[in-house]
């Protein structure tokens, strides 16, 4: 019988622990597969942050680091620097890269660190259990915004991409989702092109992935991603906001 | 030799670290022991700067000079605030173009020397503390006294050393700055 | 032999990491360090190494963790209140069994306190460098000459260890010169470190650096066997220095550069035909508690002096079970105490 699919090599076996309807399990899957496209696992180090994907160093078979939280860009940045042959990538969660890591964010970008950064936006802090999130929308209830966030005293989400295309440290920036087969290949690409720009020693890659959360927003996992495709899509609009080879900057 | 503990004073640009720097590397090259410990803080120039110098045939114990034997002076401030505690019998360098003050104590040996003026008179500005340095020098630390431990040549070297490669056109000024300050 | 150079304490340490194979600096500008991270981005580039500003400690102390994950010897400087920060970096590197290098110019505190030199920080070094049950090595120069033997040590001992050390230095240390000699570069062989995450080039199964554990009794296995490993280095790597306490009466105790101004008062005691000694703990954790047992059983007291409130005294007191009396004598804010005030806390000692 012909393989028509497989688990990604870059992947242990080791069973993920995410929630059902949760997309981790794809992206997971996706860096996975442009480190075995690129033939890079042997020596690639990923940089596990703090929420839901902390144990992801359990899942990818490269070597794994697990950061304290919101420093997993400047872990990686110690990898870089310290390893330049290496294929450094950090794998992180919204409250990781833009509440706690901000400055650790912004800072690797403007530097310019050749590596690969994966960022989860699913509106939502996860692992402790549905707190606001820097990027929850105005108005979305959370545990710690009941009423709905109120931008009057909690402030507005924080695009990402947006703000990181400024920065003329940053080589490639991309927003996508994977609610649908057709966009989960559009990720997959933008993934593989976020290591193969590391290869070529381009800068800084980032790919945004617009998750979903259905635990902690309540849902199902289809309305889940219907809530995405309503809410959070019009919000952070898909598409390359950055690529220096390209010439594209939003 | 007796122990030496100098404290080398002025405002930031005047050169007292320089001052303290190139005595101590004279220390290294007589082979004694010795430490250079500067004031530091948040102003970069103008403010007040200091350095205790020890040189001794010991281990130096504690690098902050509290009861110097040998006090320069080169601004009203640093004299004001340290002339009370040089050690009796101790010696003091005065920069007598920037302090018009005569020290009151008789305890100490005093020298005056307008080595400001005399810098901008010969050609040689900015550099008052070497001619400072030839006076303690010729007075302290190349004479027949208990604290001397060099010779001038030591100190010829000491300057090389703390004279930077970027700047090796000051040597021969430093040198005939040192030369004036010994010979008043 | 090598040539002996003057050079400042905080440029002192920054050539002897070099030349002990440490090619990665991260930091943060403070004084009164500042001096130790602008020698490092002249260097660095001369070896072929990497000299990054962080944009705060908290990055500075992390890309040490990344680096040291890497298996390379890094290391990071700082001062008081930027050692604050790197206390959440230090605490992961310790539950990830990682080398590093950190080095602390103490100042004065707390908060933002002031920048002259202070030792208060000598409780953060050796007891809450940060949360949860781990040490730190931590090493006490108090010459120019030693903060240079002490680099190369501590890293040493943090590889063989695989925890962090530390320098507690101060601001007199680090902004002062002495004569040193320095050792020449490549003396050592780099350690082989086959827990590092540097790629497995598909030969081995994946390597993880990582301190979480939500299973308590892994935990508390992993804790244990760090406990065990702290065993082994407090009965072997304890040292300090003895200074006329063989037939001293009364000894003083004190570290870095309040141990210089020690042993200036000891040695003006001595002159005055007054039986006094001192002893410098040279590893503040370990702390050299075997030499202080050994000369508590002749010694009739001891007076610790530091630049601080008392941080060490009690230390000195367990380590000598409470058997002479441990009296204190300190300055703190940026002060140093001079010679003068502790011969004055001898004498009044002596009299009692």
């Amino acid at each position: 019988m012909a393989i028509v699919f497989e688990k990604p090599h870059a992947l242990t076996d080791a069973p993920l622990h995410y929630c059902p309807g949760c997309t981790h399990g794809i992206v997971h899957r996706l860096v996975a597969q442009a480190l075995d496209e690129l033939g890079v696992e042997g020596r690639a180090v990923g940089v596990a942050s703090v929420g839901c994907s902390v144990m992801s160093y359990d899942y990818f078979a490269c070597d794994m680091v697990e950061a304290p939280h919101g420093r997993a860009q400047a872990v990686a940045t110690g990898l870089k620097r310290a390893r330049p042959d290496n294929v450094i990538f950090t794998y992180q969660g919204d409250g990781d890269l833009a509440a706690i890591g901000t400055a650790e964010t912004v800072h690797a970008a403007t530097r310019g660190e050749n590596i690969t950064v994966i960022f989860i936006n699913n509106a939502i802090y996860g692992m402790t259990g549905g707190q606001m999130a820097p990027t929850s929308l105005p108005g979305q209830i959370t545990q710690t915004t009941p009423y709905g966030r109120d931008t009057n005293t909690a402030g507005y989400p924080v695009r990402v991409c947006e703000l990181l295309s400024t920065l003329d440290g940053v080589a490639f920036a991309q927003r996508v989702t994977v609610d649908s087969v057709q966009n989960v290949n559009i990720a997959r690409k933008a993934i593989k092109k976020a290591f193969q720009n590391q290869l070529d020693g381009k800068g800084y890659s980032i790919v945004e992935v617009l998750s979903t959360c259905p635990t902690n927003w309540g849902l199902s996992p289809v309305e889940a991603l219907d809530w995405l495709r309503q809410n959070m899509i019009p919000y952070y609009p898909l598409g390359v906001y950055k690529d220096v080879e390209a010439g594209v900057k939003k | 030799m007796k122990d030496l503990n100098i404290v080398f004073a002025g405002f930031g640009g005047q050169g007292v670290l320089f001052a303290g720097k190139v005595t101590a590397y004279a220390g290294l090259l007589s082979g004694k022991e010795l430490s250079w410990l500067p004031s530091y803080g948040p102003e970069m120039r103008g403010g007040t700067a200091n350095c205790s110098v020890c040189v001794s045939d010991a281990p130096i114990g504690s690098p902050l000079v509290t009861a110097p034997n040998v006090l320069v002076a080169m601004n009203l401030p640093s004299l004001d605030k340290f002339i009370d505690a040089v050690e009796p019998g101790g010696v003091v360098l005065i920069d007598s173009t920037l302090i018009d003050k005569k020290v009151e104590r008789d305890d100490v040996t005093v020298y005056y020397l307008p080595a400001t003026a005399l810098s901008e008179e010969k050609g040689l500005r900015g550099l008052a503390n070497m001619i400072l340095i030839g006076k303690l020098f010729a007075a302290v630390c190349c004479g027949e006294g208990e604290r001397a431990f060099c010779s001038w040549e030591t100190l010829d070297r000491a300057l090389q050393k703390c004279v930077p490669a970027r700047k090796a056109e000051m040597l021969a000024y430093n040198r005939q700055a040192i030369q004036l300050g010994a010979t008043l | 032999m090598a040539e002996k150079v003057l050079m400042k304490g905080n440029e002192a340490l920054a050539e002897a990491a070099i030349r002990a194979g440490c090619h990665h600096f991260f930091g943060y500008p403070i004084t009164p360090q500042t001096e130790l991270a602008a020698y490092m981005a002249k260097r660095m580039p001369q070896v072929g190494g990497t000299y990054l500003q962080a944009e705060s400690e908290l990055a500075a102390i992390n890309m040490v963790l990344g680096a040291a994950s890497a298996g390379v010897r890094a290391m990071t400087s700082s001062s008081s209140p930027g050692v604050s920060l790197k206390g959440e970096g230090i605490s992961y590197m310790a539950g990830s069994d990682l080398p590093a290098l950190i080095i602390n110019v103490q100042r004065g505190g707390p908060g933002l306190g002031g920048i002259q030199p202070s030792q208060a920080d000598y409780w953060q070094a050796t007891k809450a460098g940060g949360h949860g049950d781990f040490q730190v090595l931590v090493f006490a120069p108090s010459t120019v000459q030693e903060m240079v033997d002490l680099v190369s040590d501590a890293f040493d001992a943090a590889d063989k260890y695989r925890m962090p050390a530390m320098i507690l230095a101060d601001g007199m240390l680090g902004q002062m010169m002495e004569p040193v000699i320095l050792p020449e570069a490549g003396e050592k062989q780099p350690v082989e470190k086959p827990w590092a995450a540097n790629g497995h080039q598909n030969k081995r199964p994946h390597n993880v650096i990582n301190s979480l554990y939500l299973t308590p009794e892994k935990l508390e296995d992993l804790v244990l066997e760090r406990y065990e490993r702290y065993k082994v280095i407090e009965a072997t790597e304890q040292r300090a220095e003895e200074y006329l306490v063989e037939d001293a009466e009364l000894v003083v105790v004190a570290y870095g550069a309040s141990a210089r101004v020690a042993r200036s008062a000891v040695n003006k005691a001595r002159e005055q035909g007054k039986k006094v000694g001192l002893i410098r703990p040279i590893t503040l954790w370990p702390f050299p508690k075997d030499t202080l047992k050994a000369a508590a059983s002749h010694v009739g007291k001891m007076l610790t002096v530091e630049m601080s409130m008392g941080q060490m005294v009690d230390d000195v007191r367990l380590a000598v079970e409470c058997k002479i009396p441990v009296h204190f004598f300190g300055r703190t804010g940026g002060i140093i105490p001079t010679p003068a005030e502790v011969l004055g806390e001898i004498d009044r000692l002596l009299e009692e």
